[in-house]
């Protein structure tokens, strides 16, 4: 059986190795930045190798490590998203330290693809806290920054409140039913009038997780780390662990709670999870994009508007059904590429200019067509606009709900989401402005007649030059997220397919 | 062969990104020609115009039963006619396009595809891609090249269209889960769905939802206002293709989803339909009237016809909804013809637009050519017997006489402002007495340095004169197309 452990779990136990060695490699030579950054990369190659050299499906322990076709392809877009916040990482965190970094990144890593490979709430729990863990620390990796330091705290802070919410619920649930395996907790509830106990657990679960995904009114933190953390820590925040955290939250839902699911039709309306999550979806979606709209720092206006995207996202786990959930890991899939990428432009927009409000991104298409042509992708597949691939995301996601709540009950919630997403337009608009439409003498006058601090002032003009690894990401992020809008089928395909056996 | 025209505009879209600047402009215009010329050949042979033939049709998102599916009748090919002509007209009128000429011509090249796209597609989701591909372009075409609070105007344009789509949006969603019943694979093909019978209560509110969506995009009175703002704010070739092309991507898509998918949505809500129509006939004449800057006179002109598009429709005959097609096409050469003038002609010269300054210029001497055009442009504009726009709107009309005669009346006083202010603004712009003006006579001496007339303009306005008055002479041209396509429609049948 431990054999089985150790072939089964390979893709972790490669990850932890390399974490490892990264680790004593970063101790050694310092600041051997790129060394670090090859050997963590080679790492996850080899991880997602092994990945898809696991079996079909196999089941350990009573659910502890769970491996279908799903949960494969799950920890490969976990794995991919490492991959390009390695790289992303490798030119911009500081020099001094870098193999930590990397260490806690692979470590965060591990703590995801336990989360997606697990149906027992005592390892999703660790493995919760070990991303948990893992990204306070990068958030506040910057040490010299106080902003850092102001991201770090607030995450953990939050995050270890949310948490122990979380283990009180996850602890009523286990006393109410007397198992930690969600299937067993599925069969033993039923769909009883809900106990008072029951629906205290269910509520502190959901708002763990509800901190997890940035939903209102759990979305306080997302902006300050968003902004203060290192980007690269912040991009694997908001992508990765948000990625998995919805993954795992569509588990416990609709496995173990699911004959508590309720109904959240306007007419209709019964108790379970799935009024909780719409509300907690339309107060996402409303506080989300009003609060974005006031923006003025790109990476905050990511925080909102990532908000109001949990939002959205939740409308599939509310609908249910094996489409509901297909269009929610769809759509977060999307979404975490998209926010690699803008968080990746981001960067090196900030590596050149020295900040990342609107005003740095000031005619950027002069500076490199590359980056101004890739935020655009990105910002507009945000918008959710055709060809870009949130387009398709939002129909299939919004179609499902509309399909689950029998005679258009989740109308309501669809017809927000949809206003939601109509004034998102704005605020995508003014980044791509402040792109293309700006010349940089307008965000000198701005300097000038004092509307912007002149520490916040760009810090150079010239042409923005990438080298080759970085050009490369940004074009691959780019092409896909264009491929998933113009031929969404394959990536459909596969986690319906491998859906198949969830109800 | 129809659907080249969309293949080609995109390839030349993106062909230009990555072509030195001196090409751009000699690449826009021959991607816009091969267009129009695909155009023109499939409308001359179309021997079945009166069905929604297919014309490609592959297998896209199979899981969700989406499908490339693109298909033409006599309505599609006559809009994708005026599709061609504005394009090439406003390729045309963009010659002199000297700033960042290749995203320019990329955001153009997008726009006109998109609506081939939208005029051509079978499959609503298809159609809807397009139709939302349309919007950014338009914010960036805009923002960055147009004149007069041009970020206002870009903002408010691109936020009512994204509106009316987040609409349409929820109407797609509802008609793909409703016709779907569960069922994954039934996909949103329009030949199927235009025979597939939707209850009369989910249509009473699906209805009003997705003709809304499209009719903002169409200048619906009182969600208009983003047109004369954002006609006054593009560039000249903006405002073209905005007034000529992009207005029209509404109410095609009004008439061809929302009214034949919901035909009872449509007998329940067209009286209102109706209202709203004529309300913007003559309101945005009255309106218009008021104006001291040209481009807006022409803007509101532009709402007051559309209004006839809407009233077309609502009258639910054969007759309405055929004018309804053909003042589709007028006012898509009038419309693009009157902003080249006042955007081309007039105000790359002066560099204004304002009717009491213009006045005092004496521009009917100086820019002859410019003068002769506006005289046309008007004239067809007004309905004078001859030109494209009489035809289309007497078809209106004579449909409208039918159900609705009280319409017909109001729209017969709105007519008359519609003389007015074109006439008002003819005057002001090339014929003022420039001594009566404010008792000043400065009779600007300048106007002599005005530059002559270009071969590309005029080439750009022969075209769209020529369109106009072949129309307006001989309207059997289109009509032969256009009605057995409109008879073919769902409103007729039971």
């Amino acid at each position: 059986m431990y054999i089985d452990l150790l072939s089964l779990a390979l893709p972790e136990a490669i990850v932890a190795a390399t974490a490892l060695t990264v680790l004593a490699l970063g101790l050694a030579h310092g600041r051997r930045v790129d060394v670090c950054s090859a050997v963590a990369a080679a790492g996850i190659l080899f991880a997602t190798a092994a990945v898809l050299m696991l079996p079909e499906e196999a089941t350990l322990f009573g659910g502890m490590l769970v491996i279908t076709p799903l949960t494969s392809l799950f920890k490969i877009i976990c794995l991919t998203l490492a991959f390009f916040t390695i790289v992303l990482a490798r030119g911009l965190s500081g020099r001094r330290h870098h193999g930590e970094f990397l260490a806690l990144l692979l470590l965060a890593t591990i703590g995801l693809m336990l989360l997606v490979g697990s149906e027992e709430l005592l390892v999703i729990f660790i493995g919760l806290e070990l991303t948990g863990l893992s990204l306070y620390v990068m958030a506040g990796f910057d040490k010299t920054e106080s902003r850092s330091a102001e991201a770090g705290l607030k995450y953990f802070l939050f995050g270890s409140t949310a948490s122990a919410f979380t283990l009180f619920g996850l602890s009523l649930i286990y006393g109410m039913s007397g198992t930690t395996s969600l299937s067993a907790i599925g069969q033993k509830l039923t769909a009883d009038p809900i106990l008072p106990l029951l629906a205290a657990g269910l509520v502190m679960t959901l708002i763990g997780f509800a901190f997890k995904i940035a939903a209102a009114p759990f979305h306080l933190w997302a902006p300050d780390t968003y902004q203060g953390a290192p980007v690269p820590s912040a991009a694997f925040i908001a992508s990765g662990s948000k990625v998995a955290s919805f993954f795992v939250l569509g588990k416990i839902v609709l496995i173990g709670f699911g004959p508590v699911h309720g109904s959240a039709a306007w007419h209709a309306m019964i108790g379970g999870w799935a009024p909780v999550l719409a509300a907690l979806a339309a107060l996402s979606i409303v506080v989300g994009n009003l609060v974005a709209l006031a923006q003025s720092n790109v990476r905050r206006l990511l925080a909102y508007s990532a908000v109001a995207h949990a939002g959205y996202t939740l409308l599939g786990l509310v609908a249910g059904g094996r489409e509901g959930f297909a269009a929610t890991l769809f759509y977060t899939t999307i979404y975490a590429f998209t926010l690699v990428g803008a968080f990746g432009v981001v960067a090196l927009v900030r590596r050149e200019t020295g900040g990342d409000d609107l005003i740095h991104f000031s005619a950027l298409w002069s500076r490199s067509p590359l980056l101004a042509g890739c935020m655009t992708i990105f910002m507009l597949s945000l918008a959710g606009l055709p060809p870009l691939a949130g387009f398709f995301g939002k129909f299939y996601l919004f179609s499902a709900a509309l399909r689950a709540g029998g005679d258009h009950g989740l109308l309501w919630l669809v017809a927000l989401a949809l206003l939601g997403s109509f004034i998102s337009l704005y605020y995508y608009l003014a980044v791509l402005k402040a792109i293309f439409v700006n010349d940089s003498e307008a965000a000198t006058l701005d300097v000038a007649l004092g509307r912007v601090g002149l520490t916040d002032r760009p810090q150079s003009r010239g042409l923005i030059k990438l080298d080759f690894l970085e050009r490369a990401t940004l074009v691959v992020l780019g092409l896909v997220v264009l491929f998933l809008g113009i031929f969404p089928d394959g990536l459909v395909t596969m986690i319906v397919a491998s859906l198949s056996p969830l109800p | 062969m129809i659907a080249w025209t969309i293949y080609i505009t995109f390839a030349g879209a993106f062909g230009l990104l990555f072509m030195p600047r001196f090409f751009a402009r000699w690449i826009a215009l021959a991607t816009a020609l091969a267009g129009f010329t695909t155009s023109l050949l499939a409308f001359l042979d179309a021997p079945h115009a009166g069905s929604f033939a297919t014309v490609v049709r592959v297998p896209w998102i199979p899981s969700l039963g989406m499908e490339f599916h693109l298909a033409a009748d006599g309505i599609s090919l006559t809009l994708a006619l005026v599709t061609g002509l504005t394009a090439v007209s406003a390729v045309l009128f963009s010659w002199d396009v000297e700033q960042r000429p290749n995203e320019f011509f990329f955001w153009l090249l997008l726009v006109i595809g998109g609506s081939y796209g939208v005029f051509l597609s079978a499959d609503l989701f298809l159609l809807f891609v397009f139709y939302e591909l349309v919007i950014v372009p338009k914010y960036f075409l805009i923002a960055i090249w147009g004149s007069t609070n041009k970020e206002y105007g870009a903002m408010k344009l691109t936020l009512y269209s994204f509106l009316g789509g987040a609409l349409v949006f929820l109407g797609i969603a509802a008609v793909y889960v409703t016709a779907g019943k569960g069922d994954l694979v039934a996909g949103l093909d329009l030949q199927q769905l235009s025979r597939y019978q939707f209850s009369p209560q989910f249509q009473t509110w699906a209805f009003p939802v997705m003709f809304v969506g499209f009719a903002i995009l169409a200048g619906i009175w009182p969600l208009h206002t983003w047109a004369p703002t954002g006609h006054v704010a593009a560039p000249t070739a903006g405002s073209m293709l905005l007034a000529g092309i992009v207005m029209k991507l509404g109410a095609y898509s009004a008439l061809r989803v929302a009214m034949n998918l919901f035909p009872d949505g449509f007998q329940m809500w067209r009286t209102w339909i109706a209202v709203l129509g004529v309300i913007g006939i003559v309101y945005a004449a009255a309106v218009a009237l008021r104006q001291r800057d040209l481009k807006f006179v022409i803007g509101y002109s532009s709402v007051s016809h559309m209004g006839f598009v809407l009233l077309g429709l609502a009258t639910a005959n054969a007759l309405g909804l055929g004018g309804a097609v053909l003042q589709m096409f007028s006012h898509g050469v009038i419309a693009a013809l009157l902003f080249a003038v006042a955007g081309r002609m007039i105000y790359r010269r002066t560099h204004t637009r304002d009717l009491d300054t213009l006045s005092a210029m004496g521009l009917g001497r100086a820019l002859p050519f410019a003068a002769f055009c506006f005289v046309i442009a008007s004239a067809a504009s007004m309905g004078i017997p001859g030109f494209s726009g009489f035809a289309a709107e007497i078809t209106i009309l004579l449909g409208a006489w039918k159900t609705y005669p009280v319409a017909v009346l109001v729209t017969g006083a709105g007519m008359v402002l519609v003389a007015a202010f074109t006439l008002r603004a003819l005057k002001k712009t090339f014929f003022a007495d420039a001594g009566s003006t404010d008792g000043e006579t400065t009779f600007l001496s300048s106007s002599d340095g005005l530059a002559p007339i270009t071969a590309a303009e005029k080439c750009g306005a022969s075209l769209l004169i020529f369109a106009t008055l072949a129309v307006g002479l001989y309207p059997k041209l289109l009509l032969d197309r256009i009605m057995p396509a409109v008879e073919a429609l769902r409103v007729f049948k039971p």
